[in-house]
C-alpha cells in the first residue's frame, strides 16, 4: 500500500468546515433550492393495504385556485423498470396503504395538500396480511441476503454438539419494525428543461440517484443531474432513490420548465422511505463445561414487501463473531402487504447483535462466567466461515480496556440489587460490537493544482451530516502534503466524478482511496509543486488484499440502568463505547458518529417500534410525538474512546468505517444490564415498562 | 388551503359572542393542539377566535386563600409560580411533566384542559373513529390499544385525555369557571370531562360558545401535601402510560385527608374515589395502599394490549403514597 505523504492532517480535530453555515442557517438544503417560480407536490397515496384503485374523483381538487396539474395512477407516463418500488403510479393495484396513487401540484404547498385532501380515492379492497409469526407457511428462503451474502450457511454438525454440550440454550428474540427518521425528510426539487432532467435531493448518493433515474425515464444518465449539497442524515433511508424521488421526476415532466418541489412529510415516511424489518430471531448456543462454545446457530425470520424485496441479513455477524466448530445461519422472508423494507443504520448487525449478544450474556450466566471473559475466550483467531486472517482483530483489548474504563469489574453480583431510596435498581450490562470493512470499487476523484500551492479536489459524494467534506479534505490536504486550509473540495454533484453511495460505512474508504490515488498521482507525475492546471484522476479498485483477509471493525459496549421497582421505567445513566476502528481521520467527526450510533442503540433499546395495524395495515404510531425517538433527557453520559489500531490492508488510510458500528451493540449491553438489574431478560425490543411490571 | 377567518377578540363578551353566532368557529387559545388539528385535516373551522389577548391570564389568590387560575395563563408561567410551586406542587409538577419547554410556553389553562385524545385513529383521518367521525367505528377497540382506557371506556371510544394539569386540578378539587352570552356558570373540574359513552365526539360538558375563563382552586388546610408522578416510555415528551396526582394529609398516625387521580387511564382525569373511601381514617402503610388501589382498580377492563396498566396504576398510586407519607412524617 502506498504511504501518505503526510501533514498532519488526518487525525487532527478538525471542525466540520460547513459547521458554521448550517448553524447560521447558510447551508441550504434540497428543499431551499429553485424556489422562484416553483410548483408544489402533495401526494395521494393509498387508503387500503391491499386491493385496487377503482375510482378517483378529482373534480373538487380541480376547483381549488392555484392547482396545475393531477397526476393519477394508471393514466401517466409508462416508466422503464421492473422495480415496483420505483414503478411509481404504473398501475392501480396497491401493495401497501400509503402507496402513491396520484399527486396534485399546485403554486403553494397548502394549495396542493388541501386539494390532495379533496380528491376521492375509491378502492376495491381485501383484508392484509402484515402479521410476521415465525411459524407462517409461507416462510421462504430469498436468493441473498444484503447485500450480496449467502442466504444460509452450514459448518459441522449442530444437533450433534447441542447433544453434546454440557450447557445448552435455545432462545427466541424479536426485534421491531423500526423507521429511520432522519432529522430533514426526504425532499426533492425535481426541474425539466429541454429533455434535461435536474434534481435537487436529500440523498446520500447523487451518483446513484442518477444510475437510478436515467433509465427509468429514458435518458442517458448525462442528461441527468443530481445534487444535493447538504442532507439533513439518511440513516440508509436516502440510500437507495425511493418512489418519493421518482415521483417527483415524473411530476416535474407534466409541468416542464417548472421547478416541482416536494417534502415528504414526518408521516409519509413512514411507509415511502423505508424501514428496517422487523425479526425474530432463534439462537441456539452449545458450551462445554470450561465455557467454551461448540455450536451456534441463528435462524432469522424477517418481513418484506410483496413488490420488492428486501432481506436483511440479520445473521450475518454470527458467521464471524465467534468461534464454534458446528454453526449455522438461515434467513427466511413473509412477503407480506407492507411498506417496502430497506437500509437503516446497520442493517443485518444491529438486530442480529441484538440477538447474539443476548445470547452470549445468557450462556455466559449459563456457564457461571463473566461475560467479557466469556467472549474473550470465545474469540476466534481466525475467520470461522472462511479460515482467513483478520487484517486486524482487536476485540478483546476493547472488552479489557472497556471493563476497566467502566469499572466493570466492581459491579455487584448478578440480578437483584435492592433498590435505592427513590425505588431505582441499578444493574450493568456488556456487549460486542461489529461490522465490516466494506470497499465498493469504482469511485472516481479529479485533483486539480490551481497554484499557489492550491488544489481543487472533485469527486461526487455527499456528506449526509457524518463530516466526509471535512474528512475528505484532511485526506486530500495529507495525501498532498499540504494544509487542509489549502483544499478546495467539491462534492455532491454528478457533474463531479463518480463516487459510490454514502452507505455501508464505506464512504471514506472508497471516496478517500479515490482522493489517495489522485493526489499519489499528480505528484507522481508533477512533482510536489506542480504547475497551475496540471490535474490527475484517481479510482478506486476493488482492495486487492479482501481475499486473502478477513476485515471488520470491532467494539465493546457498556451500559448502566437503573429500573425502577414499581413502574418498570429504565434510564440508562451511563454509557462507554470503545471501539477498534483503524485510524481515526477526524476524532472530533469520528466521536460525533460514534455518540450518535450508541444514541440510536439506545433508542433502539428502549424506545423505537413501529406497530402495524393488522386490519388497516398501517403505522399506527406515525409521527415523532408516537414512535419514540430518546429525547436528551433519556441520554446519560456517554464516554466514547477507541484503540490506536493499525491496519495495513483496508484501505491506504488505515480506517475502517465508523458510521454503523457504533449502533451495533447497543441494545444488548442494556438488555443484559437489565437483566443484571431486575433478573428479567427481555428478548423483545424495545424495554418498555409493560415487560417488566409485576 | 383551506381558507378561514381569524379574529383576534378584545372581551370576554365579544369572544363568546362571535362563537356563538358562527356555526363553524372555535375558540383559539395556544394552538399547540387546534394548529395540529388544522393541519391533519381533522377539524376544518372556518372561524378563529383568538382569546389569547383577553384579560385571562392573571394568577390571583382568593379570599378565602385559594387559587384563581386565569384561563390564558401559559402552562409555563403557571407551573413557575410560586403559589402554585408553594402550594400546589402537585400541579406545578404536573405541568413541567407535560409536553416541551416549547409547548408549555405556548398552551394555556383552558386550553390544556380542552385538548382532545392523542389517540393515533383520532389523528389520521383515513381510519374509522367515532370521537372525529360519529358512527364510523373505533378502530383501536381490536387494533393497537397499548396506551388507551382501561376504566370507563365503551366499546365505540377507548381513548385517554391526554392532560397532565387536568389530572392535578381533578386531585386538588379544583373548579372551572365558564362563561357564555347567557350565563356564567362553575363545574368541578372532575365533571368537565366526559365518559365516551355512545357519544364519544363529546370531550366535555361544555355547550358550544361556553368560554373557561378561569380554574379555582380551593386552599388546602396545613399540614397537607401533594404530589404528581407520571410514568411513560421515555424520560421527557411523551403521554403518560399511567399518573398519578396525590393529596394527603396524615394526622394523629392516621390519614385525615387523601384525594387520588389517575392519569392516562380513561377518558378523563379518572378520580379515585373508592381508593380514597378505604384509605381515610386508615393507617398509612403499603399494605394498605395496594388494597385501596386495587379496590379502584376492580372495575377497569383491559383491552388486548394494555392489561400492564392496571398493576402499574397499582404500584404507582402505592409509590406515590409511601413517598408522600415519608416526607409527611419527616
Amino acid at each position: 500500500m502506498t504511504q501518505d505523504v503526510g501533514s498532519g492532517a488526518v487525525g487532527s480535530p478538525v471542525e466540520r468546515l460547513d459547521g458554521q453555515a448550517k448553524v447560521t442557517g447558510n447551508a441550504p438544503y434540497a428543499f431551499e433550492q429553485l424556489t422562484e417560480g416553483a410548483v408544489y407536490l402533495h401526494p395521494l397515496r393509498a387508503p387500503v393495504a391491499r386491493g385496487r384503485v377503482t375510482e378517483m374523483d378529482t373534480s373538487a381538487a380541480e376547483a381549488v385556485g392555484g392547482v396545475r396539474a393531477i397526476l393519477l395512477a394508471g393514466q401517466v407516463e409508462q416508466l422503464d423498470t421492473r422495480d415496483r418500488e420505483l414503478a411509481v403510479l404504473q398501475s392501480r393495484e396497491v401493495a401497501f396503504r400509503g402507496q402513491y396513487v396520484g399527486a396534485v401540484l399546485a403554486t403553494t404547498p397548502e394549495n396542493a395538500r388541501h386539494a390532495a385532501s379533496l380528491v376521492r380515492v375509491s378502492c376495491a379492497a381485501s383484508p392484509p396480511d402484515v402479521a410476521l409469526e415465525g411459524d407462517r407457511a409461507d416462510l421462504y428462503a430469498p436468493e441473498v441476503v444484503n447485500p450480496r451474502f449467502g442466504t444460509d450457511t452450514e459448518q459441522g454438525d449442530t444437533d450433534s454438539a447441542f447433544e453434546e454440550a454440557a450447557y445448552f440454550i435455545d432462545r427466541t428474540y424479536r426485534t421491531p419494525m423500526e423507521h429511520n427518521n432522519p432529522m430533514e425528510p426526504h425532499a426533492t426539487v425535481a426541474h425539466w428543461d429541454g429533455g434535461e432532467l435536474s434534481l435537487y435531493d436529500s440523498t446520500q448518493g447523487a451518483h446513484s440517484v442518477r444510475a437510478t433515474l436515467a433509465p427509468l425515464f429514458g435518458l442517458p444518465t448525462d442528461r441527468v443531474r443530481v445534487q444535493a449539497p447538504h442532507v439533513g442524515g439518511g440513516f440508509g433511508s436516502k440510500g437507495l432513490p425511493h418512489a418519493n424521488v421518482v415521483l417527483a421526476a415524473l411530476a416535474a415532466r407534466s409541468v416542464p420548465g417548472t421547478p416541482v418541489k416536494f417534502a415528504v412529510t414526518r408521516q409519509q415516511i413512514f411507509t415511502v422511505a423505508g424501514h428496517r424489518t422487523p425479526t425474530i430471531q432463534r439462537i441456539r448456543l452449545g458450551a462445554t463445561r470450561s465455557g467454551e462454545l461448540t455450536a451456534i446457530t441463528h435462524d432469522v425470520v424477517e418481513h418484506t414487501s410483496r413488490i420488492k424485496e428486501f432481506a436483511e441479513q440479520t445473521a450475518v455477524p454470527t458467521r464471524n463473531m465467534y468461534r464454534a466448530a458446528n454453526r449455522r445461519t438461515t434467513h427466511r422472508l413473509a412477503a407480506l402487504d407492507v411498506p417496502v423494507p430497506s437500509w437503516m443504520r446497520a442493517p443485518g448487525e444491529c438486530p442480529g447483535m441484538f440477538a447474539l449478544e443476548s445470547a452470549v450474556d445468557e450462556m455466559a450466566r449459563e456457564c457461571g462466567q463473566d461475560p467479557v471473559e466469556f467472549r474473550i475466550r470465545n474469540e476466534p483467531s481466525e475467520d470461522p466461515e472462511t479460515g482467513l486472517p483478520f487484517s486486524s482483530h482487536n476485540l478483546a483489548t476493547c472488552l479489557r480496556r472497556g471493563a476497566e474504563g467502566f469499572g466493570w469489574y466492581d459491579r455487584n453480583a448478578p440480578a437483584r440489587s435492592s433498590p435505592d431510596a427513590a425505588g431505582w435498581i441499578p444493574g450493568v450490562g456488556v456487549a460486542a460490537s461489529t461490522y465490516p470493512v466494506f470497499r465498493s470499487p469504482g469511485s472516481r476523484a479529479l485533483v486539480l493544482a490551481e497554484g499557489s500551492g492550491r488544489y481543487r479536489v472533485s469527486i461526487g459524494a455527499v456528506d449526509i451530516g457524518t463530516g466526509a467534506r471535512t474528512a475528505l479534505t484532511q485526506i486530500a490536504a495529507d495525501a498532498l502534503g499540504t494544509e487542509v486550509s489549502a483544499i478546495d473540495l467539491r462534492i455532491a454533484d454528478t457533474a463531479l466524478p463518480y463516487a459510490n453511495v454514502a452507505g455501508g460505512s464505506s464512504g471514506t474508504t472508497c471516496w478517500g482511496t479515490a482522493i489517495h490515488e489522485a493526489a499519489g498521482k499528480l505528484r507522481a507525475e508533477h512533482g510536489s509543486a506542480p504547475l497551475p492546471g496540471a490535474s490527475a484522476e484517481g479510482e478506486t479498485t476493488s482492495n486487492p488484499e479482501s481475499g486473502r483477509f478477513a476485515m471488520h471493525a470491532y467494539g465493546a459496549q457498556f451500559a448502566e440502568v437503573r429500573v425502577h421497582a414499581d413502574t418498570g421505567e429504565v434510564r440508562v445513566p451511563r454509557m462507554l463505547g470503545v471501539f477498534a476502528v483503524g485510524r481515526v481521520i477526524n476524532p472530533r467527526t469520528a466521536r460525533s458518529q460514534f455518540l450518535g450510533g450508541m444514541t440510536m442503540g439506545l433508542s433502539m433499546a428502549l424506545h423505537e417500534e413501529a406497530v402495524l395495524d393488522h386490519e388497516l395495515g398501517h403505522v399506527v404510531n406515525q409521527d415523532l410525538a408516537e414512535y419514540h425517538i430518546a429525547t436528551n433527557a433519556d441520554v446519560g453520559a456517554i464516554e466514547i474512546t477507541w484503540l490506536d489500531e493499525q491496519d495495513p490492508h483496508v484501505n491506504p488510510m488505515g480506517s475502517k468505517g465508523i458510521g454503523e458500528i457504533g449502533i451495533v451493540g447497543t441494545a444488548a449491553a442494556v438488555a443484559n444490564a437489565v437483566q443484571h438489574a431486575t433478573g428479567v431478560r427481555v428478548r423483545q425490543l424495545p424495554i418498555t415498562p409493560d415487560k417488566l411490571i409485576s | 388551503m383551506i381558507p378561514f377567518e381569524y379574529r383576534r377578540a378584545e372581551d370576554t363578551d365579544s369572544a363568546v359572542a362571535a362563537v356563538e353566532e358562527a356555526p363553524r368557529a372555535v375558540f383559539l387559545a395556544g394552538g399547540t393542539n387546534l394548529v395540529d388539528h388544522l393541519k391533519l385535516g381533522i377539524t376544518a373551522p372556518e372561524e378563529l377566535v383568538d382569546v389569547t389577548a383577553l384579560p385571562l391570564d392573571t394568577i390571583e389568590s382568593t379570599p378565602d386563600g385559594g387559587l384563581r387560575i386565569g384561563a390564558t395563563v401559559r402552562n409555563s408561567d403557571l407551573a413557575a409560580s410560586p403559589p402554585v410551586r408553594e402550594r400546589y406542587r402537585a400541579l406545578s409538577l404536573a405541568l413541567l411533566s407535560g409536553a416541551s419547554a416549547q409547548l408549555r410556553n405556548r398552551a394555556t389553562t383552558g386550553g390544556n384542559l380542552l385538548q382532545r385524545t392523542r389517540c393515533p385513529y383520532f389523528q389520521e383521518v383515513t381510519t374509522p373513529c367515532n370521537k372525529r367521525s360519529p358512527g364510523t367505528g373505533c378502530s383501536a377497540l381490536h387494533g393497537h390499544n397499548k396506551n388507551h382506557a382501561v376504566l370507563g371506556a365503551s366499546d365505540s371510544c377507548v381513548a385517554t385525555h391526554p392532560s397532565d394539569m387536568a389530572v392535578a386540578m381533578a386531585a386538588l378539587d379544583g373548579t372551572v369557571h365558564v362563561r357564555s352570552s347567557r350565563d356564567e356558570r362553575t363545574i368541578p373540574v372532575t365533571e368537565l370531562h366526559r365518559l365516551p359513552g355512545e357519544q364519544p365526539h363529546r370531550d366535555t360538558v361544555l355547550e358550544r360558545g361556553e368560554l373557561i375563563t378561569a380554574v379555582d382552586l380551593p386552599p388546602l388546610p396545613e399540614g397537607t401535601y401533594t404530589a404528581y408522578r407520571k410514568v411513560r416510555e421515555r424520560a421527557s415528551y411523551a403521554f403518560a402510560l399511567v399518573s398519578v396526582a396525590a393529596v394527603l394529609r396524615v394526622a394523629n398516625g392516621v390519614i385525615d385527608d387523601v384525594r387520588l387521580a389517575f392519569g392516562g387511564l380513561a377518558h378523563k382525569p379518572w378520580r379515585a374515589g373508592t381508593a380514597e373511601e378505604r384509605l381515610r381514617g386508615a393507617i398509612p402503610e403499603e399494605a394498605t395502599f395496594r388494597e385501596a388501589a386495587e379496590a379502584e382498580l376492580s372495575v377497569a377492563r383491559p383491552l388486548a394490549d394494555n392489561a400492564f396498566k392496571i398493576p402499574l396504576a397499582r404500584n404507582t398510586l402505592g409509590a406515590v403514597l409511601r413517598d408522600l407519607t415519608t416526607e409527611v412524617l419527616r
